[in-house]
């Protein structure tokens, strides 16, 4: 008989901490399948976030470090220059990358870091009990947006993979979403290809993954699925921006 | 120790990034901030030379966070700024220190609070000595006295900072940092030591994942990794304390001051000498650890007058250190004013 599907490798065999419908599981999965299929396990360098992905490196089965909110660029900008026959690689949340990590993340974009960047855009806080982050939808309710995100008062969701796409030093861009079967494969479709990226010095590459939260969007793991696909790809668009 | 050249005159700050290069330190980023942006200038066609990695960071917290990076990568890292730089740098000092990861980090110390002035100063001795960022830690803080001492207290903070794996601070001031003096290198085998690195992330090849993380979730495991870092700094403490003595045997008041102050404090003792008063002197080199010896084996009778650029900070230091407390005096200028020869000297006789 054929095996056409195993466990990864480069990913641990236990439970994860994270809620039931959530996204991170499927993201730190394929992850490790493509780190798997490049063949790079034993040359790959991880960045931990600070958020609900900030222990990812008891899952992933490869070195890694962590990184002080939103400075994960900072640090992996410094492995990979101090080893560049390394693969290195940061995993962040819309809080780490889009708001306290904005600098961080648009300088070593903009410096062309040949870096690889995993971007998990569920809207909201997770790790700190569903506050609003800087890609909540205009009218969706956090804990510290209690009647709805208004611009008047907290401004617009971010889009800040249109904005890195503008940036000389960027490469590769494009935005997946887990809204189904489909979308996940598409998204497997887009790490691989930032991994190869690097793997053949093209440079600054990043995923950003429209991914669930039902706890804290207050929706079944269900609904969630509906509500990525009906509202959040209304705002954020998918497909390749550079 | 091998003299490898003739004496070069060159500014403190480029002494620290020339003793940098020469202990093996091939990775730097900082931020410009007055009045160090010598030592970044410096190491910015200095580096590429030695075949190490330069980056002028975007912000003060970005190049703290590169150090934790390069150093978890294995490297022999430097950062440097000034005061209100180093207040930014805090959180990442934690990081480094909680992580158990060797930098060498360096503050050419200015005016504060605030944005304060580009004047020289020694009021962050506190923040240096005392942890700075958050949580139950320390850095060893060297603190050199001229542009020769800053050249060998480079290369000494990053051999500490390898065999303790713990941050070290160079604290030093604006005169320090700006002023020339004669420089001789040398070419120490003590700095020649690579120390093993199998923490470092590398890759997992042939072995176990190595992750380099301050986080300790679960119940009890961070109060034992805690306890781990204390025994750490009680050995760096009952090891590493540094200090200069003069005229200590007869001395019947002791003048206690460090960097650019002692040197000019040094220049008073002469003159107290000269005039007959039994006046003597300690500079301690290690800031933190404290240098606590130097004080107990004084007699009791002995008199301190400590002498700060800052309101008062070492003073509290020297207090913990002596038996009787009221035995110690404090002269002090703050926010860019330096105590000058004559002004200790007035104290020392007013003490009599």
């Amino acid at each position: 008989m054929n095996k056409i599907y195993a466990h990864p490798e480069s990913l641990r065999d236990i439970s994860t901490h994270y809620c039931p419908g959530c996204g991170h599981g499927t993201a730190h999965r394929l992850i490790c399948e493509v780190v798997d299929e490049l063949g790079i396990r034993e040359r790959v360098i991880g960045v931990a976030p600070v958020g609900c992905a900030v222990i990812a490196y008891d899952y992933w089965d490869f070195d890694c470090s962590e990184a002080a909110h939103g400075r994960a660029l900072a640090v992996a900008t410094a492995i990979k220059r101090v080893r560049p026959q390394n693969i290195v690689f940061t995993y962040q949340g819309d809080g780490d990358l889009a708001a306290i990590g904005t600098n961080e993340t648009i300088h070593a974009a903009n410096r062309g870091e040949n870096l690889t960047v995993i971007f998990i855009n569920n809207a909201i806080y997770g790790m700190t009990g569903g506050q609003m982050a800087p890609t909540t939808l205009l009218g969706q309710k956090t804990a510290t947006t209690p009647s709805g995100r208004d611009a008047r008062l907290q401004g617009y969701p971010l889009k800040i993979s249109e904005l890195l796409a503008k940036l000389a030093g960027v490469k590769y861009v494009e935005r997946t979403s887990f809204d189904s079967p489909a979308g996940i494969m598409k998204a497997k479709a887009a790490i691989r290809q930032a991994f190869k990226n690097q793997v053949e010095g093209v440079g600054f590459s990043l995923v950003e993954i429209l991914s669930p939260c039902p706890t804290y969007w207050g929706l079944t793991p269900q609904q969630s699925l509906t509500w990525i696909k009906d509202v959040m790809e209304k705002e954020f668009p998918l497909g390749r921006l550079k | 120790m091998k003299r490898t050249a003739d004496k070069i005159l060159i500014t403190g700050n480029e002494a620290i990034a020339e003793g940098a290069l020469d202990a093996g330190c091939r990775f730097y980023s900082g931020y410009p901030i007055t009045p160090q942006n010598e030592i970044p200038a410096y190491m910015s066609w200095r580096m590429p030379q030695e075949g190490g990695v330069f980056i002028q960071a975007e912000s003060e917290l970005s190049a703290i966070n590169m150090l934790f990076g390069a150093s978890a990568a294995g490297a022999r890292v430097m950062t440097s700024s000034s005061s209100p730089g180093v207040s930014l740098k805090q959180e990442g000092i934690s990081y480094i220190a909680g992580a158990e990861l060797p930098a060498v980090i360096v503050n050419i110390m200015r005016g504060g609070p605030g944005l304060g002035n580009i004047w020289p100063s020694q009021a962050d001795y506190f923040q240096a000595t005392k942890g700075g960022g958050h949580g139950d830690y320390h850095m060893i803080v060297l603190a050199p006295a001229s542009v020769q001492e800053a050249y060998a207290l480079v290369k000494e903070g990053f051999y500490l900072a390898d065999k303790y794996r713990t941050p070290v601070m160079i604290l030093g001031d604006g005169i320090l940092g700006q002023m020339m003096e004669p420089l001789l290198k040398t070419d120490d085998r003590k700095y020649k030591k690579e120390f093993k690195k199998g923490w470092a992330l590398t890759g997992a090849k042939g072995r176990p994942p190595n992750i380099a993380k301050s986080f300790y979730m679960n119940e009890g495991v961070l109060e034992k990794f805690n306890l781990k870092l204390q025994k750490k700094y009680s050995s760096i403490q009952s090891r590493e304390e540094r200090w200069e003595g003069l005229f200590l045997k007869d001395a019947k008041v002791v003048l206690v001051a460090y960097g650019t102050m002692a040197r000019i404090a040094k220049a008073a003792l002469q003159v107290l000498r000269k005039s007959g008063i039994k006046a003597g002197l300690i500079r301690p080199i290690t800031l933190w650890p404290f240098p606590k010896k130097a004080f107990n084996t004084r007699a009791p009778k002995t008199r301190y007058l400590v002498i700060e650029m800052s309101y008062g900070q070492m003073v509290e230091d020297v207090m913990l250190s002596v038996s009787d407390k009221k035995k110690v005096s404090f002269l002090g200028r703050s926010g860019g004013g330096v105590p000058s020869e004559e002004d200790i000297i007035k104290r020392v006789k007013s003490l009599r």
